[in-house]
């Protein structure tokens, strides 16, 4: 009645979330201008996606449960998008 | 559909809607959880975009391998609950109980690492207060005061970026973040704990296992609040 993810799967997605960890901490070795926040946040939004698609079942679930699981998500990202929106369009007073 | 149909509520249809109704509430109280971390995460990005430099000092800080050693721990415990939530979807109690077993000890070792570091931060003085710090010990330099200002001591200006008030934010940061995160992981333990006694009497089965899955949802869901935490406060370069 319900889906059984196979156990190589769960062996396979928890290889890559390693490799994804090992490669966060490597790249953090190195000066790369401005692209460490980026990479780094590229890396965590991988492994978070593994997560979410094969360990949290959201990948075999109804369309319905997708759309649960990515609203919370969108919600932070509107956050987001408000927070920056004021803060980098914005002088103190008096600063012209 | 005997067995199956005893865990079946009144006001469900069957067993199948009570299901994907359980799971759908999950993602629900996940999604505000999503937000309520969020906040956080919001007034850190904030003010790591205003001071990055005292972010920096505050990350070098921490302990590089303790918190990737901690990562790994966590994302070992979302596989053994992974496969907790397959044990018991496979009607296999006596594995469900064992995953569910390492489960808690992988959490266990992941919140005495915490522990260990929190005490760490303590005798460096790097907890917020009055008795905040960045003085190593037996190191005498002179760091500017808590407003920026050089207190001067031996007569020239110091020149550092950053104001040690700034890196105390950091710090700030630091314990808010990861002391929810490991309020969450203390919950968490304390649910896995009441799972395996049930699992134990064999109350889950192929027909019956929402509260594995359930709490499995929430496990991951903690995991992945840390997966985005590590990189944030430890490696800041």
């Amino acid at each position: 009645m319900h889906h059984v993810v196979p156990k190589a799967t769960y062996y396979h997605v928890s290889v890559w979330l390693a490799v994804l960890l090992a490669l966060t901490v490597a790249a953090a070795q190195f000066d790369l201008g401005g692209w460490n926040v980026p990479l780094a946040l590229a890396i965590a939004i991988a492994k978070a996606t593994l997560i979410v698609l094969f360990f949290m079942h959201v990948r075999y679930g109804s369309p319905l449960l997708k759309l649960f699981a990515a609203g919370g998500f969108l919600w932070l990202l509107i956050m987001f998008a408000f927070i920056a929106a004021d803060v980098l369009t914005r002088a103190p007073i008096g600063s012209g | 559909m005997s067995s199956s149909t005893a865990h079946l509520a009144h006001h469900f249809d069957d067993v199948e809607q009570q299901y994907d109704a359980a799971q759908l509430g999950m993602w629900l109280f996940l999604a505000t959880e999503v937000l309520f971390f969020g906040g956080l995460f919001a007034g850190y990005a904030l003010y790591r975009y205003w001071y990055p430099e005292a972010f920096v000092v505050g990350s070098h800080r921490l302990d590089l391998w303790l918190g990737g050693i901690n990562t790994a721990v966590l994302l070992a415990s979302s596989l053994t609950m992974a496969l907790a939530v397959r044990a018991a979807q496979t009607s296999d109690s006596r594995g469900t109980a064992n995953f569910l077993g390492w489960t808690i000890l992988l959490g266990s070792v992941f919140l005495g690492v915490k522990a260990y570091e929190y005490h760490h931060k303590f005798e460096e003085r790097l907890v917020p207060g009055r008795n905040f710090s960045l003085s190593e010990k037996g190191d005498k330099s002179n760091f500017p005061d808590r407003d920026g200002s050089s207190s001067t001591a031996n007569g020239k200006l110091d020149l550092s970026p950053f104001s040690p008030g700034h890196v105390e934010l950091f710090f700030s940061f630091y314990f808010a973040l990861t002391g929810l995160h490991a309020t969450h992981m203390v919950i968490g333990i304390a649910i896995l704990v009441v799972l395996v006694v049930a699992a134990r009497r064999g109350t889950f089965s192929a027909d019956y296992f929402t509260p594995v899955e359930i709490t499995g949802l929430y496990w991951h869901f903690v995991d992945i609040v840390w997966v985005f935490l590590f990189p944030l406060l430890y490696l800041i370069r």
